[in-house]
């Protein structure tokens, strides 16, 4: 089909870049390293592959794994309808990925979340802060060492 | 012993006043607010209780109707929104999520709106029933009718 | 404009700078309804934390619960019967109807319609009486579990259900003459926050806002799911991408909702006719049981119902793991018992094989999506959504820039936040 020569095709053009390709439960998904991933994805947006629509970005905690974070892009063609997934680990000491919020508008939003959550910086990104949590909130919610329970009350509760 | 027949006469005409002309403001956040549209609606009245008229802004109402689940960042601004009520105001927390903090045990939930302001009335259900919501309403409503009613020229002396 | 304004859209706050009316420039705070949704979920198994995914898009609750449970599917790799299939699309089309209701009503509402408020209301009100009495609950119902559905649809639901689709087709005749060509309305909604398609892909648009811009992408037509297949439906445009097309599109595509559950009504396969033989009491049947087999049939309580043997071959998938096992197995044999609380036992369970899965469903707001990572135990270790109205709402200060301040309100309804589905 298709569909599977685009991951083939990939790992023919960048041998040493790719990592990994598998295609679990249906879903191509391409594990690369943090540099780049800014050229796979222009490559991506041209023809004949069309890969225009930024879908999701969002991270994973592995934690007593080394790289501990791993950071998911999920994109989309609309022209091939297919959907791809593009993975890269990140290891805690350098928590840090270039932005693609030049690329695409609502990767703004979604690295904030992603820093507003798990505390990766993305550099080139016009404005970093928090997106969900208020300000004056220390620490990043979904990590695994952060408790579930652990509450910063923003103004003094009664009883 | 002087006046007290007329005094509580005069507090139940004022109970009576105040509690069938509720004007109410909808504090709406989360999935109670559907049915707290439904309850407001056609089909299940609020108007027919007096509580119609939904007030756009908290100085004209006397009753907040916390609807839906308060975060931690949503609790300063209920705070100021309570804070500026005038009295008489009564707070009825509408909804589990607003009781006890609901389903949510996190970091990001307040744990019931009795943390942040008091509240006269508590409606559990997830969402309640529009039923539940009138049933409430009219409990308020005796609340309001028993309650002394606080009269401006007491609080002078 | 402040986190609690009296539209009942939710809790989001717009900082704007004005020049006299004219907005400058506009920032858009969000957050204010995050109740940690995704970490909650990595500490609850896989059957417990359905009812959190209804509570997220409120508005259209079925259709959160069937993205979670189709890529639960995908990833154990089980198959649905077919009436269940179907239960399930008719279901998801009276959410999506219920949706776009409760949005063109609070839409208008704020443009001082009043009336298109209560006749809505109305008629979902016929449409929750419908989904009432199929669930049992009107809005966060948790109806459709992982392997099927929870129970068939309710006897004489045929009546119901035309009755709710007769009753919600005046109601859009009724709404449609009002506002159409109503020139109030389309004096405040025309060439009002124009998106173009370029705009709208590269923001990561996806359903009616998108399909208001003229792009043709729907999930139940590009990626179809269920039965989606088989019917025959429509998939309506706009053109300019404006206010108005927004609402367009979503009273067109109503129309089309019900025409597939019309569709659904009569290719539903019919559940065979089985002789209801007596049945016995459970007590009896557990005294029985205790020497030999029981083979007839056991009365079960009202509060029960859905869990009879004889109704499992319709609505729930044959693997054995991933459903509750039928309750008169439960009471009258050991394996019956067993595989009854192996299912609810901690570190048991439903326990997907190791990896990851993304799966999207088309929502009433574009393309929801679930990303689940499993580690093989029976709680999920990362449970990540992708909420269509997010991207939506990051086009908002792009949109109102320019504009008048009274201008943000018809713009925030036509965009249909909903702060449980953003915030999540």
């Amino acid at each position: 089909m298709e569909k599977k020569k685009i991951v083939e095709e990939l790992k023919q053009k960048f041998p040493e870049k790719i990592k990994e390709t598998s295609s679990d439960f249906g879903d191509d998904t391409v594990i690369i390293d943090r540099d780049f991933l800014g050229k796979l994805v222009q490559f991506l947006r041209q023809e004949p592959y069309e890969y225009t629509m930024l879908l999701d970005i969002t991270c994973v905690d592995y934690l007593g794994r080394e790289p501990r974070f791993e950071m998911v892009y999920h994109l989309l063609s609309l022209t091939e309808k297919h959907r791809l997934r593009i993975k890269v680990p990140l290891s805690e000491q350098n928590l840090s990925i270039e932005s693609l919020a030049s690329i695409w508008k609502n990767a703004n939003w979604l690295e904030r979340e992603v820093y507003d959550m798990f505390g990766i910086r993305f550099y080139g990104h016009p404005d970093l802060r928090r997106l969900f949590m208020y300000d004056g909130f220390e620490g990043y919610p979904l990590r695994k060492d952060y408790p579930l329970r652990k509450r910063q009350p923003r103004i003094p509760l009664r009883k | 012993m002087e006046g007290s027949f007329i005094t509580t006469k005069f507090n139940h005409i004022l109970g009576w006043a105040r509690k069938f002309s509720l004007f109410h403001y909808p504090f709406v956040t989360a999935c109670c607010g559907m049915e707290y549209m439904s309850a407001a609606c056609a089909h299940f009245d609020l108007d027919r209780f007096g509580a119609g008229w939904t007030r756009f802004s908290p100085r004209q109402s006397d009753m907040i109707l916390v609807v839906g689940t308060i975060s931690q960042k949503e609790a300063p601004i209920l705070r100021t929104v309570y804070d500026q009520m005038t009295e008489p105001k009564f707070v009825i927390a509408f909804g589990t999520c607003a009781v006890s903090g609901g389903i949510y045990d996190n970091y990001a939930v307040v744990q019931g709106i009795d943390q942040v302001i008091p509240v006269d009335v508590y409606i559990p259900g997830c969402p309640p029933r529009p039923e539940t919501v009138l049933d409430a309403l009219i409990k308020l409503q005796e609340k309001i009718q028993n309650q002394e009613q606080d009269w401006k020229w007491k609080k002078r002396k | 404009m402040g986190p609690s304004h009296p539209a009942m859209h939710g809790t989001i706050r717009i900082m704007v700078e004005l020049d006299g009316e004219r907005i400058l420039n506009s920032e858009v705070e969000v957050g204010y309804l995050h109740r940690g949704f995704e970490k909650t979920c990595e500490h609850k198994t896989y059957f417990n934390l359905l009812p959190y995914t209804d509570r997220m898009n409120y508005v259209s609750p079925l259709i959160n619960n069937l993205g979670y449970v189709m890529t639960m599917e995908k990833m154990l790799g089980i198959e649905v019967p077919e009436k269940a299939q179907y239960i399930r699309v008719i279901l998801s089309e009276l959410s999506r109807i219920s949706d776009h209701l409760t949005c063109i009503a609070a839409m208008a509402m704020e443009c001082g319609a009043f009336t298109i408020l209560l006749y809505k209301m109305k008629a979902r009100e016929f449409i929750w009486d419908v989904i009432e009495q199929t669930t049992g609950a009107r809005m966060t119902t948790s109806h459709i579990r992982i392997g099927g559905v929870r129970s068939d649809l309710h006897p004489g639901y045929e009546e119901v259900l035309k009755k709710a689709v007769i009753e919600t087709r005046k109601v859009l005749k009724d709404v449609s003459g009002l506002l159409d060509k109503n020139k109030i309305f389309m004096d405040r909604t025309r060439d009002i926050a124009v998106v173009s398609p370029e705009t709208a892909i590269n923001y990561g648009w996806t359903g009616p806002c998108l399909r208001s811009t003229g792009v043709y992408f729907d999930v139940r037509k590009t990626f179809p799911y269920l039965v989606y297949d088989k019917m025959d439906f429509e998939v309506p445009l706009g053109e300019r991408g404006d206010n108005y097309d927004r609402y367009m599109v979503r009273m067109k595509e109503m129309e089309q909702s019900l025409r597939i559950i019309e569709q659904a009504m009569e290719k539903i396969p019919k559940s065979a006719a089985r002789t209801m033989a007596k049945g016995m009491e459970p007590a009896e049947a557990i005294k029985i049981s205790r020497e030999k087999r029981v083979d007839k049939r056991i009365v079960l309580s009202p509060n029960l119902e859905g869990s009879e043997k004889d109704k499992y071959q319709d609505i729930l998938t044959k693997s054995k793991k991933v459903v509750v096992p039928p309750k008169e197995d439960t009471y009258t044999s050991i394996e019956g018992l067993i595989s009854h609380f192996k299912f609810f036992m901690n570190e048991h369970g439903i326990r997907p094989p190791k990896g990851e899965a993304y799966f999207a469903v088309e929502g009433g707001n574009g393309e929801l999506g679930y990303y689940i990572v499993s580690d093989g135990t029976d709680k999920p270790y990362r449970l990540h959504v992708r909420a269509p109205c997010f991207h939506v709402m990051a086009a908002l200060e792009e949109m109102i820039h320019g504009h008048y301040v009274a201008d943000v309100i018809p713009t925030f309804g036509s965009v249909n936040m909903i702060g449980g589905e953003m915030d999540r």
